[in-house]
């Protein structure tokens, strides 16, 4: 298994791009104007109650000290309270990590399925009717706004047809499933457009190599060809993409969540800064850029097992 | 990552572009005409509230309708084009500079400030843009919207695609520089350009969406999609056009980006 190896070390090649999120989720918050102490202590702060909790916080430090501080207080999982619940910054975020990452896997699924339909469909009419009409579907897919596709779901599906639900999460699995299939389905539609155009380019360069030439030779049904070689070779550069464009997905969530009120992080991002809390909206930033940078870690691993010639 | 291809041709044939091309460039040259004609083609002030023709439905004495404050949906669309254009030009052209500049002198320094470059590049681009962006414009306020747009291409350096395809500038004399290696590298830069336009597009009139972009009473496209948002179950057309010139106007910017990467031999 050593073609693995990389497990272990790349973690160690991650630490600049997590010190580099931590870095600007830093700086953010201190370009925020207003002075924490003021607006803690409000009106009644005395110059020396300011200059109090200017020293008890570490603000008259240095701002690179300060930065430190902030890393050791993340290493201790402290992000600070959020001024709208009362209640530490984690543990608000934390109940809403669930809802989002439900979302994301739902939509790479879906998308994965239409992508994979689509492309195979144009690969196999290559240049006729169908391939057009799969490629003028992806030029404008690509250009779909994902907050307006998501508003046009709900008019249709949800209002004329009553079939979805109009908003929200939903109790358990089954009824997650049914909640958040039109949030999906749009993030879904703003992810297939690219997928689409890779994997058919890549189904029809691999369709032509010599192996499957060679395979075919050999007497193996199309279908063997097709899924066995063909299909999961085709795969590898589609889920790197998909890999390079988690951070735009992440991105498309916060949107979407806003759109069909999903109680997932995004909408809480976008509710907190409406609501000044900038701690939440700081770990809020934190936590999706963790998850964009593990996503692409995993998709390595994903990569790897693939085809083992990579690593 | 992409990787730049070789152009056919360095010259520019413009006869010799796909329907794509022909396609997408009307589509921008019409939006365009849109824009700078805005106050003599807008049948009224985008603006004016008039509370007697509220809601209406389109194809009435409004074309495409009323809001629920009776202004001209089809006025509002017509001078939103200002807005939603400019989001997409100015959010390509800052780092398409830049990106072009700091690739070419990368690849000229070589050695241990390209090595350098390169691994920035790497880091970069694992950073989420669009929560990034959302993130800057929570702390600095909403307002110089476009100017929010380059900065987060810029500190993302999204375009990685830009920079590498301006590297191959900087390894020969200026001469050869200028005369073969710049119309190859430039193209697949304009192509990637156009692909972010549409990138842009989307990603100003979401922050708009959601509030966090051009304020009230202003028209722009995603705005006006917000605000018909509470009205889709009784006059779904105030949400909807506007959507549909997005959609029109992206689709123009994807075709082009299309048919010159087709014409140039650019895979992406």
């Amino acid at each position: 298994m050593h073609r693995f190896r990389f497990v272990l070390y790349r973690p160690v090649q991650l630490i600049p791009v997590l010190l580099g999120i931590s870095l600007v989720t830093f700086v953010l918050v201190h370009l925020i104007p207003g002075d924490p102490a003021r607006i803690l202590l409000g009106v009644r702060g005395t110059k020396a109650a300011i200059a109090a909790i200017h020293h008890q916080f570490g603000l008259d430090r240095p701002l690179a000290v300060q930065y430190l501080y902030f890393l050791y207080n993340l290493s201790q999982g402290e992000f600070g309270r959020s001024i709208i619940y009362k209640v530490p910054v984690l543990t608000v975020v934390g109940g809403r990590i669930a809802p989002t990452a439900f979302l994301l896997a739902y939509a790479v699924l879906l998308s994965t399925v239409l992508s994979g339909l689509l492309a195979s469909l144009a690969a196999a009419n290559r240049g006729r009717t169908l391939d057009q009409a799969v490629r003028l579907f992806s030029t404008i897919g690509l250009g779909l706004p994902a907050f307006w596709l998501g508003i046009v779901l709900i008019m249709l599906f949800s209002i004329r047809l009553g079939w979805f639900p109009v908003s929200g999460y939903g109790e358990d699995f089954a009824d997650h499933l049914w909640h958040l299939f039109l949030p999906a389905l749009t993030l879904a539609a703003a992810l297939s457009p690219v997928l689409t155009r890779n994997l058919r380019a890549s189904l029809i360069s691999e369709s032509t190599a010599d192996y499957v030439i060679a395979a075919r030779a050999k007497g193996l049904p199309r279908q063997v060809i097709f899924f066995h070689h063909v299909f999961r070779n085709s795969l590898i550069p589609t889920v790197n993409l998909l890999g390079v464009n988690v951070g735009w997905l992440i991105g498309g969530t916060v949107v979407v969540e806003s759109v069909f009120s999903v109680p997932g992080m995004g909408q809480l991002m976008v509710a907190s800064i409406f609501a000044r809390d900038y701690l939440v909206v700081q770990a809020v930033t934190l936590v999706l850029a963790l998850g964009v940078v593990l996503t692409n870690f995993l998709v390595d691993i994903v990569t790897v097992a693939l085809d083992p010639r990579i690593a | 990552m992409a990787t730049a291809g070789i152009a056919a041709s360095p010259r520019v044939g413009f006869e010799t572009l796909p329907a794509s091309a022909l396609a997408g460039g009307a589509i921008c040259l019409f939006w365009l005409a849109v824009a700078l004609a805005a106050p003599w083609v807008a049948p009224y002030d985008p603006i004016a509230q008039d509370l007697n023709a509220t809601l209406l439905p389109p194809f009435g004495a409004h074309l495409l309708g009323t809001d629920n404050f009776g202004r001209d949906i089809l006025s509002r669309i017509i001078w939103g084009t200002r807005i939603d254009l400019q989001m997409g030009a100015f959010g390509v052209l800052f780092p398409f500079v830049i990106g072009t500049t700091i690739g070419a002198a990368s690849g000229y320094a070589g050695g241990l400030v390209d090595t350098l470059l390169m691994r920035l590049l790497d880091v970069t681009m694992s950073f989420p843009f669009f929560v990034l962006i959302i993130a800057i414009v929570a702390t600095l306020g909403p307002g110089l919207i476009s100017f929010y747009i380059a900065l987060a291409q810029f500190l993302v350096i999204k375009h990685a695609d830009f920079v590498l395809a301006a590297r191959s500038l900087g390894y020969s004399h200026a001469r050869i520089a200028l005369r073969h290696i710049l119309p190859n590298a430039i193209m697949p830069a304009v192509v990637f350009s156009m692909s972010d336009a549409v990138i842009d597009i989307l990603l100003g009139s979401s922050l708009s969406y959601l509030g966090l972009g051009i304020q009230p009473p202003t028209a722009e496209w995603g705005l006006m999609i917000a605000e018909g948002q509470g009205f889709i179950a009784s006059a779904w057309w105030i949400a909807f056009f506007p959507g549909l010139a997005i959609v029109l106007l992206a689709t123009g910017f994807s075709l082009l980006a299309d048919g010159f990467a087709e014409r140039f031999g650019i895979r992406d």
